[in-house]
């Protein structure tokens, strides 16, 4: 019988790039999943709990919870949010052993899209063609929360015409982190600008990665510099859905 | 240079930071020279994170049973011919410091690198009471000359390019020829040793901070490169070491066992060239060491942090690798942290000294990128525990209150998933449009902290909700 697998498209697809969200869909459809995007859907939480508010992040939780745990798998097209639910949840009822049950059984269930395509449903190539050569940023949170570093590179390598340029530090942060870039954004300048010198040094004419925040801070960057590089969330590769515009690129 | 604590204008500091063109260049040295020596010495250590977790239970089991090893120590410094001093704050530590270099009338006090010191602010106390410090490791010794105070807690003045320290060599070391060549590092370090030398010498007290105190013989353990330390705790007739209380380790085995991770995380060294243990003063038969061996033992805080959230952060071992691997710290440096403690391990353990109110900035200060947590030697969650800082801010309405407000009126929204959704199906069309052009938006009211630096990529068109219900919709009527 084909997973019953939640998506949960974030915030960020949902309001600013809705064809992550039809990337995550198809790449989950064409490896046999049944696909459910529940309507009762925000945001995972975490602009209220990397800024200390408990109370709200416990309330958005436990709507989240509420909403996704009757599925099999709960999939979201972002390691920093799948992360969130899956490492920060259950912490959050420590005082609560009902909620905390609830919540660690969302956790087990729930992945970030590329590593739930690779190790779970075990995908080993994808039907998909790309004459550009890609360099691939790691988020902060899939790679170090998650353990997100080969799985985008190995489909990315069964991807016709694709070839990777590896920037040089792809695994130090892009400087985004959350609130953070707008807090403190003369630092956050100083580090997407390292992030940007770094891409443009790969040589490589699109720049991925598996994150919607990162990139928005990256394309931003790099089309304020005047870069021509396209940015683009992996799943839209992997689902060969680039025909559209890119991140903060004009419709053609 | 009176100590002044500029934490809380941690945002100006950072933006006078990132203007500095020499500390920018002092700065790619962090980037290019740490990190790679650690990696290294990782692979080559396949057990290394299995003598991590090792690490860390030996420090937690410590942190449980602190009072009991702290007492054993102190008898065992006191059988050994030296004695214990509890120093509850910063200004108790001065004071016996002080008493201990008047009872002996001294002149000059020679250092060896501690950052206690620095939290207590020693020298410009030292140096009221007409008593000349002399830092004698290298760093120090160059941010003495340039009345600074160190900028990362092992390499205290990396902040500083090689040619500024040639700079400040020739304006002070006025003796020696002027047409003498400084220009290698080599030579550098050759004219400090040849300067200290003579204040080793004629110094009446040394000072030095400890690594490791261990309960089971009353030592202490500095840990150096350049050898100063031990010049500084043999010759004078007395050696006060200070250091605080979590430094505490309950045997010698326990500290060989943390040692193999110190080096290796800091400078990638498998060992510290120098490795020194001292126990008590001078035994009848030695061929040197001091007469007195005293202790200063600081509390300042750090008591009221073991059974609390922030309790692992005493299991640091002060080794400084969050710090060479955190974009913050490498953009900005160690002096916009404003006090001692730069870096994760400042935005943790400052606001646990010196109170929210003031260390507020620093935990705030962090993309979360958790790279510090996934080197720290001893496991310490920094991320996790900055956040905790971010709860009790919170909890006490310290941070801005626009901020609040901001956070409070996206809260009422994400926690009613149908009020969110159509205002989203109303509000992102319309910035889609605004940014319909170009794809992107170059300025927006009340997001210039993004716009300033970035362009703001403009949504694609409705929201993927607006769309998916569509789409479901029509399929529902095609059946």
């Amino acid at each position: 019988m084909a997973h019953k697998v939640a998506l949960f498209v974030t915030c960020l697809v949902d309001l600013f790039r809705p064809t992550v969200g039809f990337a995550t869909i198809k790449l989950l459809e064409d490896a046999g999943c049944d696909v459910v995007v529940p309507p009762a859907q925000t945001c995972c939480g975490q602009p209220a709990y990397n800024s200390g508010d408990r109370e709200d992040t416990i309330a958005i939780a436990q709507q989240l919870i509420k909403t996704f745990e009757p599925y099999d798998y709960v999939v979201a097209p972002s390691g920093s949010c799948a992360a969130m639910i899956k490492k920060h949840y259950p912490g959050l009822f420590t005082d609560d052993e009902a909620w905390q049950a609830r919540a660690q059984a969302l956790s087990d269930k729930t992945f970030e899209l590329v590593s739930f395509l690779s190790d779970v449903l075990k995908v080993e190539n994808i039907d998909a063609k790309l004459d550009k050569n890609v360099t691939y940023h790691d988020s902060c949170s899939g790679l170090r929360e998650l353990g997100i570093s080969a799985q985008p590179r190995k489909l990315l390598a069964s991807v016709e015409g694709l070839s990777l340029s590896e920037m040089k530090d792809s695994d130090v942060c892009c400087g985004f982190g959350g609130t953070f870039c707008v807090k403190y954004s003369d630092i956050s300048n100083a580090i997407v600008s390292k992030k940007t010198d770094n891409i443009a040094n790969s040589g490589a004419d699109m720049l991925l990665a598996g994150d919607l925040g990162c990139l928005m801070n990256m394309a931003g960057k790099l089309k304020r510099q005047g870069s021509n590089i396209e940015v683009r969330h992996v799943a839209e590769v992997l689902a060969d859905m680039t025909d559209g515009p890119a991140i903060a690129e004009a419709k053609k | 240079m009176t100590q002044i604590i500029t934490t809380s204008n941690f945002k100006s500091n950072a933006r006078t930071a990132l203007d500095d063109k020499n500390l920018q260049k002092a700065l790619t040295h962090v980037e290019r020279g740490f990190i790679g020596k650690r990696r290294s010495a990782m692979d080559a250590l396949p057990e290394f994170d299995q003598l991590r977790d090792n690490a860390r239970d030996i420090k937690n089991h410590t942190l449980e049973n602190l009072d009991l090893y702290l007492e054993a120590y102190e008898e065992k410094v006191t059988k050994s011919g030296g004695k214990v001093h509890w120093a509850a704050d910063a200004e108790e530590a001065r004071n016996q410091i002080l008493k201990i270099c008047r009872d002996v009338g001294a002149k000059t006090v020679t250092k060896g690198k501690s950052m206690i010191a620095e939290e207590i602010g020693i020298n410009d106390f030292l140096e009221e009471n007409k008593i000349e410090p002399i830092e004698t490791d290298l760093g120090e010794y160059i941010i003495q000359l340039r009345g600074e105070t160190p900028s990362h807690i092992i390499a205290p003045a990396v902040h500083v390019l090689k040619e500024q320290v040639e700079e400040d060599f020739r304006r002070v070391h006025t003796h020696l020829p002027e047409a003498r060549n400084l220009e290698e590092p080599e030579s550098l370090l050759d004219e400090a040793r040849k300067v200290l030398r003579e204040k080793f010498l004629n110094a009446d007290v040394g000072i030095t901070g400890a690594n490791f105190l261990i309960a089971e013989t009353g030592t202490s353990v500095i840990v150096t490169n350049e050898g100063n330390g031990d010049l500084t705790q043999i010759l004078p007739k007395v050696h006060i070491v200070l250091a605080s209380i979590e430094k505490i380790t309950p045997t010698l085995e326990d500290v060989s066992q943390i040692l193999r991770v110190l080096a290796r995380s800091a400078t990638g060294q498998d060992m510290s060239v120098y490795t020194t243990f001292s126990t008590g003063p001078r035994r009848e038969g030695d061929p040197d060491g001091p007469e007195e061996y005293h202790v200063i033992l600081l509390d300042n805080g750090r008591s009221n942090m073991i059974g609390s959230e922030f309790q692992d952060m005493l299991r640091c071992i002060r080794c400084g690798s969050c710090m060479n691997h955190c974009p913050v710290y490498h953009a900005v440096g160690g002096h916009a942290y404003g006090w001692v403690y730069p870096g994760p391990m400042g935005a943790v353990l400052t606001p646990s000294l010196m109170g929210i109110k003031d260390g507020g900035q620093l935990p705030n200060a962090s993309t979360f990128c958790g790279r510090c947590e996934a080197v720290c030697p001893m496991r310490i969650p920094l991320p996790k525990m900055m956040r905790s800082w971010r709860e009790r801010e919170f909890e006490k309405h310290l941070n801005p209150s626009l901020q609040r407000w901001g956070l409070k009126a996206w809260a009422y929204f994400a926690k009613r998933p149908k009020l969110y959704h159509l205002a989203m199906s109303f509000a992102i069309p319309v910035l889609s449009k605004i940014g319909w052009k170009k794809g992107r938006i170059k300025s927006l009211p009340f997001a210039g902290g993004w716009t300033k630096y970035r362009d703001l990529p403009a949504p694609e068109s409705r929201t993927f909700q607006q769309q998916w219900a569509q789409r479901e919709a029509l399929k529902q009527e095609a059946k």
